[in-house]
């Protein structure tokens, strides 16, 4: 096994993929010669030409709305959209269509699709290159939403999105793309989308991340060990469908929780797992369920001091974990 | 091109088939038999038209609202249609669970369509796009109302059709309303057709009650999508007879007499009188059609009548691929 970025994995994903199938053909900004603003394509267009990696126009909704047409006829199309921010021209392609395909025609039409979206703050980026978008899709159903956190999880899970038959949204969090090394095999392996991944045993408290906050959760997992507390790290992975499974044995077993997502607070996707808890888990809970998210701004500010303010990282996860330990 | 006796005669019967549905669909209305009704009366010319330039069951189409007439020629049987007027179990294009004239008829490559307007145009270039990566010589037919021409979807759509020289016909049926708001409300041109100049595609204007006319023109712009010389913009023009829907009430926004002035061009009395003079069909064949007409459409409704509601759990699946169940 070679060690891999992340953007790498899932580039190798998309290449894989396209190699095995035909009707695999990737579409958005820049994704041709230019490989992608953040290189997730390069080469492809060399290795595949221009009728399999299309520079679109500048458009997502377009983007999004032609790969539902072409899934429709059959292809798979692999839909890039060039900063998560910019997914919202293409909402209602996403939620009117995409989502509702099977459901509103009884199963007679699919749309086997993947929309690739890198998200997530923390890169200067301000307002319009930051955000975490997540809960606008998560409360869709039809639509199943997947975050890795590691390079062999990435190319696993997209592999695994490409071959779903239904919409799959994959945030990639962008400031893992070159951060993110891990250990990624050369053979064809697809990591099942659903199951959650528990990446660190533990007995204190259990701690639900995903994405670039699952990165940071495992550094604070390890500081805290050092501390005598002991945190099961567990990294959701896919979060619609959602392993309530693993949630809760974890729970049961830790009987404290804490969520922690870089999206805002306020209707984020951790109230979803806090009341899974909540409901199922009410009587295994040593305190309060704890959230651990971005503060209710309307989006990450550019300014260095600020955006620090903004963006949880490792300390600020060691802080809230060591709180409801000590609870 | 001269067309036969034969040919012309089915176009005629269709649109007859077409009207007669349609105005059952009003008084089953009125009878409260059914809750909804959304009218094609007055569109019949150019739907037939347009469908008899398509290859039935081999090109592909993204229809709108109005298009009872077009999906009669594509194949959808009275008897499907009167079960989605009522929202019984057998409903082909949704099994009852979209309103009615939500079209979608999978065995005949007519694609499900939502409500929200223009969304289907989009998917139209996407279709399009798919057949020439496959380098088939099929088309793709997507209709829409005038006013839905104002939707920023529709010029993505329309725009990606004309960048890649995609095999698809974009027909619009311009009936003088969107709903209360006149055509002069949504743009500055003439005709929508004359947007197809800023767009790069050829655009063409045709009387949309005059069906032998409307054939013509849709099938040289087929023809020429067919042998990869891309897509062309059609508007054809008609006056809405009926409200805009049973909802609707169109005293409040137009004068009986202008209604009344227009029923003159009412495509089904003037073929009809083309026929006759022509000598294509004698009186007695016409009201032997006519009374074939009735006899089917009385048939379809007792079947509709007669036929059972969906189960209520039949409205929690399928909202993934996984859980689509046959039959
Ligand atoms: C996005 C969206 N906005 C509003 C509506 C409500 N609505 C349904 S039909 C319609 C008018 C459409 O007019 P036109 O495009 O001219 O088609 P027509 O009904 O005249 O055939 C409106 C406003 C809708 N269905 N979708
Ligand atoms: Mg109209």
């Amino acid at each position: 096994m070679v060690e891999k970025t992340l953007v790498d994995a899932i580039r190798d994903a998309m290449d894989e993929e396209m190699q095995r199938d035909e009707n695999v053909f990737i579409v958005g900004e820049d994704v041709g010669q230019r490989g992608g603003v953040f290189r997730a394509t390069v080469g492809l267009f060399d290795k595949y030409g221009s009728n399999r990696v299309i520079d679109s126009p500048l458009a997502e909704l377009s983007i999004v709305g032609v790969g539902i047409g072409a899934a429709l006829y059959g292809l798979k199309p692999v839909c890039e959209i060039q900063f998560a921010d910019f997914i919202f021209p293409a909402f209602n392609q996403i939620i009117s269509e995409a989502t509702k395909m099977v459901y509103r025609s009884n199963g007679e039409w699919t749309v086997p699709m993947v929309i690739r979206a890198p998200y997530g703050g923390g890169i200067g980026g301000g307002l319009y290159h930051s955000q975490s978008i997540e809960a606008y899709f998560t409360h869709a159903p039809g639509l199943k939403v997947v975050v890795p956190s590691t390079p062999y999880d990435a190319k696993g899970l997209l592999k695994a999105a490409i071959r779903d038959p239904n919409p799959v949204l994959f945030l990639e969090p962008k400031k893992g793309y070159r951060l993110i090394k891990g250990e990624v095999p050369e053979d064809d392996y697809c990591v099942p989308i659903g199951p959650a991944n528990i990446s660190q045993q533990g007995t204190d408290i259990s701690l639900f991340a995903y994405g670039m906050m699952h990165y940071y959760a495992l550094q604070s997992a390890q500081k805290l060990a050092s501390e005598g507390i002991s945190v099961e790290v567990i990294d959701l992975r896919t979060l619609i469908p959602i392993d309530k499974e693993t949630i809760l044995n974890s729970v049961k077993k830790t009987g404290k929780a804490l969520i922690v997502h870089e999206d805002n607070l306020t209707g984020g996707y951790g109230g979803e797992i806090a009341a899974i808890i909540a409901e199922h888990a009410f009587t295994d809970l040593d305190a309060p369920v704890r959230r651990l998210a971005g503060p209710d701004v309307p989006a990450v500010p550019f300014s260095h001091p600020m955006q620090d303010w903004y963006m949880i990282n490792e300390e600020k996860i060691t802080n809230a974990a060591r709180d409801l330990a000590n609870y | 091109m001269e067309l036969s006796s034969e040919l012309k005669k089915e176009m005629y019967w269709m649109m007859l088939l077409s009207r007669r549905l349609d105005e059952r669909a009003w008084v089953l209305h009125r009878q409260g038999k059914i809750a909804f009704h959304i009218s094609g009366i007055g569109h019949e010319a150019a739907q037939v038209g347009a469908a008899f330039a398509l290859k039935k069951g081999f090109d592909w189409v993204t229809p709108y609202y109005r298009d009872l007439a077009l999906m009669l020629c594509l194949g959808l049987t009275p008897r499907e249609f009167v079960l989605s007027l009522m929202g019984k179990s057998g409903d082909p294009s949704s099994g009852a669970r979209q309103m009615p004239s939500h079209f979608s008829l999978r065995r005949v490559n007519a694609v499900s369509h939502s409500a929200p307007v223009a969304t289907q145009t989009v998917h139209a270039a996407g279709i399009g796009l798919a057949i020439k990566m496959k380098k088939e010589d099929k088309v793709v037919l997507t209709t829409i109302g005038e006013g839905s021409t104002s939707q920023g979807e529709w010029y993505e759509g329309v725009n990606w059709a004309a960048v890649h020289q995609l095999p698809v016909i974009f027909l619009v049926q311009n009936n003088q309303y969107a709903i209360s708001v006149p055509p002069e409300l949504q743009m500055a041109v003439k005709s929508s057709a004359d947007k197809a100049c800023g767009l790069g595609l050829p655009g063409i204007t045709v009387d949309g009650t005059d069906v032998f006319e409307v054939f013509d023109i849709v099938s040289s712009a087929v023809e020429r999508a067919r042998t990869g010389g891309g897509p062309t913009l059609i508007e054809a023009r008609m006056y809405r007879i009926t409200p805009h829907s049973s909802d609707d009430d169109d005293r409040t926004y137009r004068s009986r007499e202008e209604v009344e002035e227009n029923k003159k061009k009412d495509p089904i009395i003037l073929i009809r009188q083309k026929l006759l003079d022509t000598l294509v069909v004698s009186e007695k064949e016409l009201q032997e059609m006519d009374s074939n007409a009735k006899e089917i459409v009385t048939e379809a409704v007792k079947f509709g009548e007669e036929a059972p509601y969906p189960s209520f759990e039949e409205a929690s699946y399928p909202v993934f691929v996984e859980d689509v169940r046959n039959g």
